[in-house]
């Protein structure tokens, strides 16, 4: 390998070089969402040159890494690590698929693994909008542009061998080196790594359901009353449409009481921009960014900070940026009397999902909100114990859902604050009791098929163990 | 109430069911739905209960369910049998 020009005539070559063999471990990352093409055409790769028995370990598997399934039939994938697991290949996996257990981990409890070498990556292969020839990258630059390349970068760091893989090939050097030359054995130029049209999926605008206005202005009355709402305030919120509109509200109260924030973090989206921009916050903080906005303004400014999911959430750290949170706004699919929280499977058992940063930031801020509508297509949100722990109930302190709020049982100074303040605020069982009196006691068939994947905590624990659906 | 043509009520959209009912010789209830583990007798026992209180006895009703509350079942289902039991044009 020449030094100074790290260029592979193909990607065939490029894993060559790397020296794969069966039976190792490659990584991926997703920040082009459902967007990506390097996953699927790496291990279409792998397949050629007929390497077997790889474990895939990916930040996240989207829907549009659905291939994976033929590569697993095929023999070519016999394992999966990852932090998030889109319902179309996590269907399969509750079905039985994969003989090994699948591995979910965190945001930051996957480079915590890599940390503690509890994980070990053979070879990385790292999608980069721009790279130079000796693989100094970026995820800003370029027309495939995605914007922070956090979750790869301690892949660049750990793993044996990195390949970059990019549809941008820049002069030496970069301006920007996300991921630095230090790191990278390979650089492989092809047609296109992805479509970062898709890198929005989903709601990415401020809700216009009531049910979600409502949760959402709870929400923001219960922060304002939670004496958390001050200058210096750091916040964090997804991506959905009531989440955006808790990020709105917040921002209105911000706005009239002339607060100004550190910093918002996570996955950042145009709303956070707009806040930013506004100066409502000093700094933004990311470690993927969720839409084109987002993708804009962390290229154009510099108090737009990207990190990587080590600097994020790694408990393996000395410190890390969930560790400064005051108040985090998270989803959940269950939750249950304990407070353990759900974000894996649905309702039937069947994988659906991750935990992405969510048991990250719950453990690290202050305050750690779950706002979800307490009935789905008549599920209650509230179980007698979720079908599976993605967030220990220890970390989570308050639940708002359209009918009221409830506090853990353990924020008793929370509790009195939000009863003061005049919400309508209930215990759990009380908001359990009315859900079920809505809809019906729900039949519950817990999963008995052998086990499928394990939930393992950020700090490196077994969380739970997710079973086959024998349905 | 003797069903005379074949009839529809409700939306594919969540929370609601659409129930299409039509004559037959025998009474046949299919049930499809994304909360049948959870809620299929519960379902069940609402559609023969409105079934009942219509004199309903025979009859193909068909449930395509998207996570509908008891209430909504019975009122689309209602519906359904009511337009069933008309002439076709007859309803305002």
């Amino acid at each position: 390998m020449k030094r100074d020009n790290k260029v592979m005539p193909s990607l065939a070559e490029a894993i060559r070089q790397t020296g794969l063999r069966d039976g190792m471990t490659v990584s991926f990352h997703h920040h082009l969402r459902d967007g990506d093409a390097v996953l699927n055409l790496v291990l279409a790769e792998c397949e050629k040159l007929g390497v077997r028995d790889l474990t895939v370990n990916a930040s996240a598997l989207m829907a549009c890494h659905h291939p994976i399934v033929d590569f697993i039939r095929k023999g070519t994938v016999t394992g999966i690590e990852c932090n998030y697991m889109h319902p179309v290949v996590g269907h399969e996996i509750s079905k039985g698929l994969l003989a090994r257990e699948v591995i979910f981990r965190s945001h930051g409890g996957r480079p915590a693994a890599l940390e503690r070498k509890e994980a070990h990556i053979d070879v990385a292969f790292i999608a980069a909008s721009t790279s130079d020839r000796a693989g100094n990258c970026n995820g800003r630059d370029g027309r495939t542009a995605f914007g922070s390349i956090g979750y790869a970068m301690p892949d660049a760091e750990h793993a044996d061998n990195v390949v970059v893989v990019t549809d941008h090939l820049a002069p030496y050097p970069v301006s920007v080196a996300s991921i630095d030359e230090r790191y990278v054995d390979a650089v492989v130029v092809i047609d296109s790594i992805g479509d970062p049209d898709k890198i929005m999926s989903g709601t990415t605008r401020v809700t216009r359901d009531p049910i979600g206005l409502l949760i959402a202005d709870y929400t923001a009355r219960a922060l304002s009353a939670s004496g958390l709402l001050e200058d210096g305030l750091s916040f964090q919120t997804g991506a959905g449409g009531t989440s955006l509109a808790v990020a709105s509200f917040i921002g209105e109260i911000m706005r009239g009481r002339g607060i100004r924030g550190s910093f918002a973090s996570g996955g950042i989206t145009g709303m956070l921009v707009d806040l930013f921009q506004e100066g409502l916050f000093e700094t933004l903080i990311d470690v993927q960014c969720f839409d084109r906005d987002a993708v804009r303004s962390i290229r154009d400014n510099e108090k737009h900070r990207e990190i990587s999911a080590s600097t994020y959430a790694s408990p393996a750290v000395k410190s890390s940026v969930v560790d400064h949170l005051d108040i985090v706004i998270l989803g959940a699919t269950e939750i249950d009397s304990q407070f353990n929280v759900n974000v894996h499977t649905d309702s039937n058992g069947f994988i659906m999902g991750g935990s992405g940063g969510h048991s990250d930031t719950a453990a690290g801020a202050k305050l750690s909100v779950i706002v979800a509508p307490l009935i789905r297509a008549r599920l209650p949100l509230i179980v007698d114990r979720v079908g599976t722990i993605s967030t220990p109930g220890k970390d989570v302190d308050l639940l708002v859902t359209q009918y009221g709020l409830a506090c853990n049982p353990e924020k008793t100074e929370l509790d009195y604050r939000l009863r003061s303040a005049g919400l309508p605020v209930f215990t759990i069982e009380e908001l359990h009791e009315r859900a079920v009196g809505i809809t019906g006691v729900p039949g519950r068939h817990p999963s008995q098929g052998r086990p499928v994947a394990r939930v393992v905590s950020r700090d490196g624990d077994l969380l739970d163990i997710i079973r086959a659906v024998n349905r | 109430m003797e069903l005379i043509r074949k009839a529809k009520s409700g939306t594919l959209e969540s929370s609601d069911v659409l129930v299409t009912v039509e004559p037959a010789g025998e009474l046949i209830i299919t049930l499809d739905s994304p909360v049948k583990e959870q809620f299929a007798c519960a379902i069940l026992e609402t559609v023969r209960g409105v079934l009942e209180d219509f004199s309903v006895r025979t009859g193909k009703i068909e449930l395509a369910d998207q996570g509908a509350l008891d209430c909504t079942i019975r009122a689309r289902l209602t519906t359904a049998l009511k337009r069933a039991s008309q002439p076709a044009g007859g309803e305002k």
